[in-house]
């Protein structure tokens, strides 16, 4: 078996009287793109929120290339290599698409206490901004405020930024909502060429595109994974069919 | 390859390629500039008093849009710095050390442990949480000025004489003061244009627009903003040592909140994130102020309507007005 990227191991995290997380489990060998399912309020958001360490687990572990980041800062775990784009697209919307990225490079290119040199154009800053650009489909909207952008650019926008801090591993929730069908399509086959060189969390209501690219893929109901395989089986699941794909079909 | 970058599209107007906000800026520098000559020859010495204040203020101001505009740290504690950075020339002039080398870099540096203080403590809160701390903090210091019976308690301290600075430059003369003033304001617009372009700045201003996000990118959005806010207070503490050369005088007043407010009123009137911004609405604040005072003793009640007009209809400020930039 392939070495573990991930190492999830029996997350748990209650808000009040609701568990959103019931003891986790998951382990993603590097290069696996592994979808999360499940019905809306299953505790989708809370696990990525997790993994990002915006939210402290209550109990549990996480282990992200061999190292234990359970209670590391959300900065400095995407300077270890795990980045997110984020459900709701939150950008910089008084900057450029070029400018936005370039942020996400410098991120990852030293400490930024450099007080002198024009950040707006350095090189070292702009070239590998201009490439995670290119690489999702933006390359001639380089200049274009955020502000101006559609929705679905403004999702594409998210997955460069995330790509272009070189993660090993990308967490991405729910990428494709709100997408028109077309830009659904573009990022499909994006993911699809990214797989196998990043490890991906991702995290979908639009069933086709799970099926689609997912090797593996985990249902999680009630905070709990009800069941974790390859497509084949869970679709036969008899309990994931009952708890989420028989009516969430229906729900979209 | 990817098609060159189309320039940013601008909704204003420009003449040649003298845009509005240049114009504006070179007019502005330009007057300033011959401000001494104009009060020699009208004799009129009132005017150097209040340019030299437009000045000074203005650097205030510009370490302010430093954090506020830039930064989106809504300081309401700025005036302290100012406070600060006279207090220590004055306190240092009354025992005995008249020489700037020294008064200088103690206002400065004073200014800027205070602020790491309160940056520390201020920058993990938001919103109006942190504009009341900031608030609480100016407050604190100017009790403990007014609790300071040996330099003057609440009537303040006359300082006999300006900062010496070895024969180098003569402070005592207005015309010299003035232009080192001047002198320092151009600096200090040059190094926060500097700054904020710089990758520390591109930290400063991604955490204005969105910080949550900068963290998940994977910036300790914390120690710049901190850093940020020390840089502003030092360079308000700098102006705190100007003005009480200007003045020859200190007391609790130079920290009053309404002067927090004033400042505030500077930069937004100028328009936050323009470089001159600042100094243009320091000349505007204080001239007006100046020139309806003269018109009549209720100036307040048509400056204050003027600038809750400012604030609706402008959003950008003075900067917004002539560049045809729109606000949000």
């Amino acid at each position: 078996m392939a070495e573990a990227l991930l190492e999830i191991d029996g997350l748990t995290k209650r808000f009040g009287g609701v568990v959103a997380a019931d003891a986790i489990s998951l382990m993603l060998p590097a290069g696996e793109l592994h979808a999360i399912i499940g019905p809306n309020g299953a505790g989708k958001s809370t696990l990525i929120a997790q993994l990002t360490g915006e939210v402290t687990p209550d109990s549990g572990r996480i282990r992200f290339d061999g190292q234990e980041i359970t209670n590391v800062p959300v900065y400095r775990r995407s300077q270890l290599g795990l980045a997110r784009s984020f459900q709701v697209t939150t950008l910089f919307p008084d900057f450029t698409a070029l400018v936005n990225v370039a942020l996400s490079v410098q991120a990852h290119s030293g400490h930024s206490f450099r007080f002198w040199r024009n950040a707006r154009n350095e090189i070292a800053l702009r070239e590998p901004a201009r490439a995670a650009l290119a690489r999702v489909g933006l390359a001639d909207r380089a200049a274009t405020l955020v502000a101006d952008l559609s929705h679905g650019e403004r999702r594409q926008l998210e997955i460069a930024m995330a790509l272009a801090g070189r993660p090993r591993m990308l967490l991405l929730d729910e990428p494709m909502a709100g997408m028109g069908p077309e830009e659904s399509i573009r990022l499909v086959e994006l993911l699809r060429a990214l797989k196998g060189d990043i490890t991906v969390m991702l995290i979908e209501h639009d069933i086709d595109a799970v099926f689609a690219l997912a090797d593996r893929i985990s249902v999680l109901v009630y905070g709990r994974i009800i069941a974790t395989g390859g497509l084949a089986a869970i679709r036969s699941n008899p309990a994931v069919r009952e708890a989420y794909l028989g009516e969430g079909a229906a729900n979209g | 390859m990817s098609p060159p970058p189309k320039p940013p599209v601008r909704t204003g107007w420009s003449i040649g390629i003298v845009t509005p906000r240049i114009g504006l800026n070179i007019a502005v520098i330009a007057a300033l500039a011959i401000v001494p000559a104009y009060a020699a020859l009208t004799g009129n010495a009132f005017t150097l008093t209040l340019f030299t204040r437009v000045v000074i203020l203005a650097i205030a101001a510009l370490s302010l849009n430093l954090i506020m505009g830039f930064g989106g740290m809504v300081s309401f504690g700025h005036a302290a710095y100012l406070g600060i950075g006279g207090y220590a020339v004055g306190i240092l002039a009354k025992e005995g050390i008249g020489s700037g080398f020294v008064q200088w870099p103690i206002a400065v540096g004073a200014a800027a442990l205070y602020a790491l203080v309160v940056g520390a403590l201020s920058l993990r809160t938001r919103g109006v949480y942190f504009i009341m701390i900031t608030l609480a903090f100016a407050q604190m210091v100017y009790y403990v000025a007014i609790g300071l019976d040996r330099y003057g308690g609440d009537d303040g301290l006359t300082i006999y004489h300006r900062s010496e600075f070895g024969g180098l430059v003569d402070l005592s003369n207005r015309t010299v003061f003035y232009y080192l003033c001047f002198g320092l304001l151009l600096i200090a617009i040059y190094l926060v244009w500097r700054v904020v372009n710089s990758r520390f700045g591109m930290v400063i201003q991604g955490a204005r627009s969105n910080e949550r996000r900068m963290r998940a990118i994977g910036f300790p959005t914390f120690r710049y903003r901190l850093v940020c806010f020390v840089i502003a207070g030092a360079m308000c503490g700098l102006a705190g040592a100007l003005l009480a050369n200007h003045t020859s005088f200190i007391s609790p007043a130079m920290m009053h909140w309404t002067r927090s407010g004033d400042l505030i009123v500077m930069v937004v009137l100028g328009g936050m994130q323009a470089m001159f911004g600042p100094l243009v609405g320091a000349l505007t604040l204080l001239v007006l102020e100046e020139g309806l005072s003269r018109l009549t003793e209720y100036s307040n009640l048509i400056l204050g309507p003027l600038l809750l007009v400012v604030a609706i209809s402008i959003h950008d400020g003075i900067d917004g007005l002539i560049t045809g930039r729109r606000g949000g």
